[in-house]
C-alpha cells in the first residue's frame, strides 16, 4: 500500500513539475547550449535568415482572346548569399485547363503544375510565362486562379546547422578586443557598484530603524528607485545631468560651484589636481556607477533593515546599562549581527552588477569609457552585427560567473539558504 | 559647564539648518526665484545664534511659545536682512525653523552635560541629514520627471532652472504633452501590450509556478535536490546571455515581434524566482491539514486548489507583485525582439521616442511618467505584498 502510494506521488510529482521544467529548460538551459555552439562559428545577423525559395504568381488577361491566360510566376532566392538546392514548385490550377506552351523544366498532370529547378544560385530571379486556355472554350475566372498559392519547397543550408567550427571569435574576443580594458571597465563597475550600494543600504537601514515621525513615508520612498522602470529613471537622469541645458548643471553654474558645465555622461576623463598631484577620474563611469548605487541600494537597505529590525532589542539595553555610547554600539552589537548578511548581498549583488545592461545602455551606450562585458554582447551581435562574436562575449561572461558561483556556494551557500 | 560639546552642538545644528535652508533654496531656484543676495556668513551667524539661544532658553519657556516665537523673529531677520520678494518662500524659511527648533528641543544645556552627549547628538544630526539628504536624492529625480512633463522645450532650453508651473492654463493646454502622447505617439496600445503582458505573464506563471513548487515543496521524488539547487542556479542567470541564442531560434521560429514570443521569455525567466519563493512558503503550511483532506478523499490537485491556494494567498500575492513588476519593468527583451511600433511595451516604446533626437524632452518625460506611475502606485497601495516578494525574490534584479 504504502509502495503504491509513493509510486502515485512519484507520478503526481512529475506531472506537476513537468511543465515549467519543460518551459525552462527551453527557454534558458537550450538556448545556453545553443549560445555555445553560436560561439564557434561565424554567423552575422543577416545570416541567421534562412534562404527560402519564392514565388509570386500574377495572371494577365489576353484582350484579343479572352479564353486564354498569362500566368506569371515571378521566382526568386530570398538570399543574397546562401544558394537553394533542388527547388521544386508546385501548383494546382481550376479545372478544364490546358496549357499551351509548357516550360521543358515543368509538367502539367492531374490538374497539377509541377516543376522542378534543380539550384537556385543566390539573388537568382526569373519569370516563368505560360499561356492557359479553357477546354470548354469559356472564359477562365481569374479569381479561382489567384486562391491558390503556389507552394515552393528547396534544400538551403541553414548556417546555424552545420559543422564548421571556428576559433576566430574567441581570438578576436582575447586579443583584438580591448580586452583588459572591457575587463576592467566592467570590475570596476561592478566593484564600486556593488560596495556603493551596500554602504548606502546599510546607512539607510540604521537611519529608518530609529525612531522618528515619517518613518513609514521614508520607508516606502526609499524603494522608489528599485521600482521604477529603469527606461523612465535613466531617461530622467540623462536630462537631469544634460551639459547644455541639465537641471544639475545648471544648479551648480548658478551656485558659483562651477563655472562651465560639465557633461557628467560624455566625458571619459576627468584631471584634477589633489595635493598637487595630478589625479584621472573615469567621469561617464563613475556617473554610471552612482545611477547603478541609487537604484540598486533600495535592495540592500531592505535586506539589512530586516536583519536589524531582528536584532534583539535587550542587546541594547544591555549596553545602555553598561554606559556603553551610540558608536559603541554600533560597531559591538550591530555590526557584527549584519555582516553575514553584508556579505551574501555582496556576492549575489557582484554577480548581477557584473551582468548589468540596461543602466549603462540607456544612459551612456557604453559610450566614453562605460562598455563593460554584456555591452559589448550587444555591440558585437546587434550593432556590429556580429552574433558569432557576441556570443563569444557572452561565454566569457559564463564564465566568469561559474567561477563567482562556485566560490559564492563554497564560500556561503549554506547561509544563502536560510535568506 | 561642557564646552566642547556645546560647541559641537552649535556647529552642527548649524551645517543642519544650513543644510535645510540650502535645499529649500534650490528648490525656490527651481520656481525662477532670483535668490543672489542670500550669503553664506549671515546664514552662519543666523543659524548660530538660533541654536544658541535655543539651548539658553531651554525648558524655561512654553516649548510651542518658544519655537514659533524664535521662528518669527529669525524669519523676519531674515526677511530683513534678504528681502526676496514673494511670501511663499519666507513662509518655507519660517517652516524650516520651526521645523529645526523642533528637532532640537530635547537639547538644553543640562543635557549637554551628559556623558557621551557628543556621540549621541552626533548620531541624531546624522538621522536628520540621513532624512534630508536620502529624500532629496531619491525624489529629486522623480520631481524633475513630473514637472518637465508639464514645461515646453523651448522655456525648459531658456532657462532651465525654471520649473514653475502656470497653472491659470487651461486643461488642455496644461495637460498638452500627455495628449500628444497618447494621440499622437499611441501610447494607450502601448498600455494595454504592457499590460497584456504583465498580466499575463504573472498568470502563466503562477499556474505552472503554484503545482511545481508545491511538488519540491511536499513530495518525494527522484531528483528533487538537483531540481532545487538548480532552480537556484539558473535563477542566477544572466539574461544577457540569453539575448543571442533566443534572438536567433525567435528569428527563425518567428516569435519576434510577437506578444506570445515575450510572455513565453517573461514567463521562463520568473519561474525560477517564483518556484523558488513559493516552495519556501509552502512547507511552513502544518502537513496535518493536508493529512486529513488526503484521507477525506482528495487528490493531490483538490489539495493544491482548496488548500494550497487559500492559505498561501499573501505569499501568491507576493509572488504576482513581484514578476508583475518584473514584466512591466522589463527592458532587455523588449528591446530585443521588438521593432515594429505595433507590438513595442511601453518600455520599448520610451525607448523608441528616445531614439529620435528630435523628440521634444516634455514628451519623453510624460511617456516616462506613464510608464512610472501605475508601478509605484501599485507599490504604495500593495507595499506590504511587494515589499515581502522584494525581500524573497529579489536578490534579482
Amino acid at each position: 500500500m504504502a509502495d503504491k502510494l509513493s509510486k502515485i506521488e512519484k507520478r503526481t510529482a512529475y506531472a506537476l513539475i513537468l511543465p515549467a521544467i519543460l518551459l525552462v529548460f527551453s527557454i534558458i538551459l537550450f538556448p545556453i547550449f545553443a549560445n555555445i555552439w553560436i560561439s564557434f562559428k561565424e554567423v552575422e545577423l543577416k545570416d541567421i535568415r534562412i534562404p527560402e525559395p519564392r514565388a509570386k504568381k500574377i495572371i494577365k488577361s489576353i484582350p484579343e482572346d479572352p479564353t486564354k491566360l498569362i500566368i506569371v510566376y515571378k521566382l526568386r532566392n530570398s538570399s543574397l548569399l546562401e544558394n537553394i538546392t533542388d527547388v521544386k514548385l508546385k501548383d494546382k490550377l481550376p479545372a478544364n485547363i490546358e496549357f499551351i506552351n509548357i516550360d521543358p523544366r515543368c509538367n502539367f498532370k492531374s490538374r497539377t503544375l509541377f516543376c522542378s529547378f534543380g539550384e537556385w544560385k543566390a539573388k537568382y530571379r526569373e519569370n516563368l510565362e505560360f499561356i492557359i486556355y479553357n477546354v470548354n472554350g469559356n472564359s477562365i475566372d481569374k479569381n479561382s486562379l489567384k486562391s491558390k498559392k503556389p507552394k515552393l519547397s528547396g534544400k538551403a543550408d541553414n548556417i546555424l546547422l552545420t559543422t564548421n567550427f571556428t576559433l576566430n571569435n574567441f581570438k578576436k574576443v582575447f586579443f583584438k578586443n580591448d580586452f583588459k580594458d572591457l575587463l576592467l571597465t566592467t570590475f570596476y563597475f561592478t566593484f564600486f557598484g556593488t560596495l556603493g550600494a551596500i554602504i548606502f543600504g546599510v546607512l539607510a537601514a540604521q537611519l529608518v530603524n530609529q525612531k522618528f515621525s515619517g518613518r513609514t513615508f521614508m520607508r516606502s520612498i526609499l524603494l522608489f528607485p528599485y521600482v521604477g522602470p529603469v527606461v523612465a529613471l535613466a531617461y530622467t537622469w540623462t536630462l537631469l545631468l544634460d551639459p547644455n541645458s541639465g537641471t544639475l548643471n545648471a544648479i551648480l553654474i548658478k551656485f558659483q560651484i562651477l563655472d562651465q558645465p560639465i557633461n557628467l555622461l560624455g566625458q571619459k576623463y576627468l584631471t584634477f589636481q589633489f595635493l598637487g598631484i595630478d589625479l584621472k577620474l573615469r567621469l561617464a563611469l563613475t556617473t554610471v556607477i552612482f545611477f547603478e548605487i541609487w537604484r540598486y541600494f533600495p535592495l540592500a537597505f531592505l535586506f539589512v533593515l530586516a536583519r536589524l529590525q531582528a536584532i534583539p532589542k535587550d542587546l541594547y539595553e544591555a549596553a545602555d546599562v553598561d554606559g556603553a555610547g551610540p558608536l559603541n554600539k554600533f560597531f559591538n552589537i550591530t555590526l557584527p549581527q549584519i555582516t553575514a548578511i553584508i556579505s551574501i548581498l555582496f556576492m549575489i549583488r557582484f554577480i548581477w552588477n557584473f551582468n548589468k545592461f540596461e543602466d549603462i545602455f540607456l544612459l551612456t551606450g557604453g559610450a566614453s569609457g562605460t562598455r563593460t562585458l554584456p555591452i559589448n554582447v550587444y555591440e558585437q551581435g546587434f550593432a556590429i552585427s556580429n552574433i558569432g562574436m557576441g556570443s563569444a562575449v557572452s561565454m566569457v561572461i559564463v564564465l566568469i560567473l561559474i567561477i563567482f558561483m562556485i566560490s559564492y556556494f563554497k564560500l556561503i551557500g549554506k547561509k544563502a539558504n536560510e535568506l | 559647564m561642557n564646552y566642547k560639546s556645546i560647541l559641537i552642538y552649535l556647529i552642527i545644528s548649524t551645517l543642519y539648518l544650513l543644510t535645510l535652508k540650502l535645499v529649500w533654496i534650490i528648490l525656490s531656484v527651481l520656481q525662477g526665484l532670483e535668490l543672489t543676495n542670500i550669503t553664506l556668513e549671515t546664514n552662519l551667524i543666523l543659524g548660530l545664534s538660533l541654536s544658541l539661544l535655543s539651548i539658553l532658553f531651554g525648558n524655561k519657556i512654553n516649548l510651542l511659545i518658544k519655537n514659533l516665537g524664535l521662528s518669527l523673529v529669525f524669519t523676519y531677520v531674515f526677511y530683513v536682512i534678504n528681502n526676496v520678494t514673494p511670501l511663499w518662500f519666507y513662509f518655507g524659511i519660517f517652516s524650516i525653523y520651526f521645523l529645526f527648533l523642533n528637532n532640537i528641543r530635547n537639547y538644553d544645556l543640562k543635557y549637554l552635560n551628559q556623558p557621551h552627549v557628543i556621540e549621541k547628538v552626533t548620531f541624531k544630526y546624522i538621522t536628520l541629514f540621513g532624512i534630508v539628504f536620502f529624500s532629496l536624492v531619491i525624489l529629486f529625480p522623480f520631481y524633475i520627471m513630473l514637472v518637465t512633463s508639464f514645461k515646453t522645450q523651448a522655456s525648459l532650453l531658456m532657462n532651465p532652472l525654471d520649473f514653475s508651473l502656470d497653472f491659470t492654463k487651461d486643461f488642455k493646454e496644461f495637460f498638452k504633452s500627455y495628449i500628444v502622447v497618447f494621440k499622437t505617439y499611441n501610447f494607450s496600445r502601448y498600455i494595454l501590450t504592457s499590460t497584456i503582458v504583465s498580466v499575463g505573464t504573472v498568470a502563466i506563471t503562477l499556474l505552472f509556478a503554484i503545482p511545481a513548487a508545491y511538488a519540491v515543496a511536499r513530495l518525494n521524488f527522484f531528483g528533487k535536490t538537483f531540481l532545487s539547487t538548480s532552480i537556484l542556479i539558473i535563477y542566477m542567470f544572466p539574461a544577457i546571455v540569453l539575448v543571442i541564442p533566443l534572438y536567433t531560434i525567435f528569428s527563425q521560429l518567428g516569435l519576434r515581434n510577437s506578444i506570445s514570443g515575450l510572455l513565453i521569455v517573461y514567463t521562463a525567466t520568473t519561474l525560477p524566482v517564483a518556484i523558488y519563493m513559493l516552495q519556501g512558503y509552502f512547507k511552513s503550511i502544518p502537513k496535518e491539514i493536508e493529512d486529513a483532506a488526503l484521507i477525506d478523499g482528495h487528490n493531490w490537485f483538490g489539495i493544491i486548489l482548496k488548500i494550497i491556494i487559500p492559505l498561501s494567498l499573501p505569499a501568491i500575492a507576493s509572488v504576482a507583485l513581484y514578476v508583475f513588476m518584473i514584466a512591466w519593468n522589463e527592458f532587455l527583451f523588449s528591446l530585443m525582439f521588438l521593432d515594429n511600433p505595433k507590438t513595442f511595451t511601453l518600455s520599448r516604446a520610451i525607448n523608441y521616442l528616445a531614439g529620435d533626437a528630435e523628440t521634444p524632452r516634455q514628451f519623453l518625460m510624460a511617456g516616462s511618467v506613464i510608464v512610472t506611475l501605475p508601478i509605484l502606485l501599485i507599490f504604495i497601495y500593495f507595499e506590504k505584498y511587494l515589499v515581502g516578494g522584494l525581500t524573497s525574490g529579489s536578490i534579482k534584479g
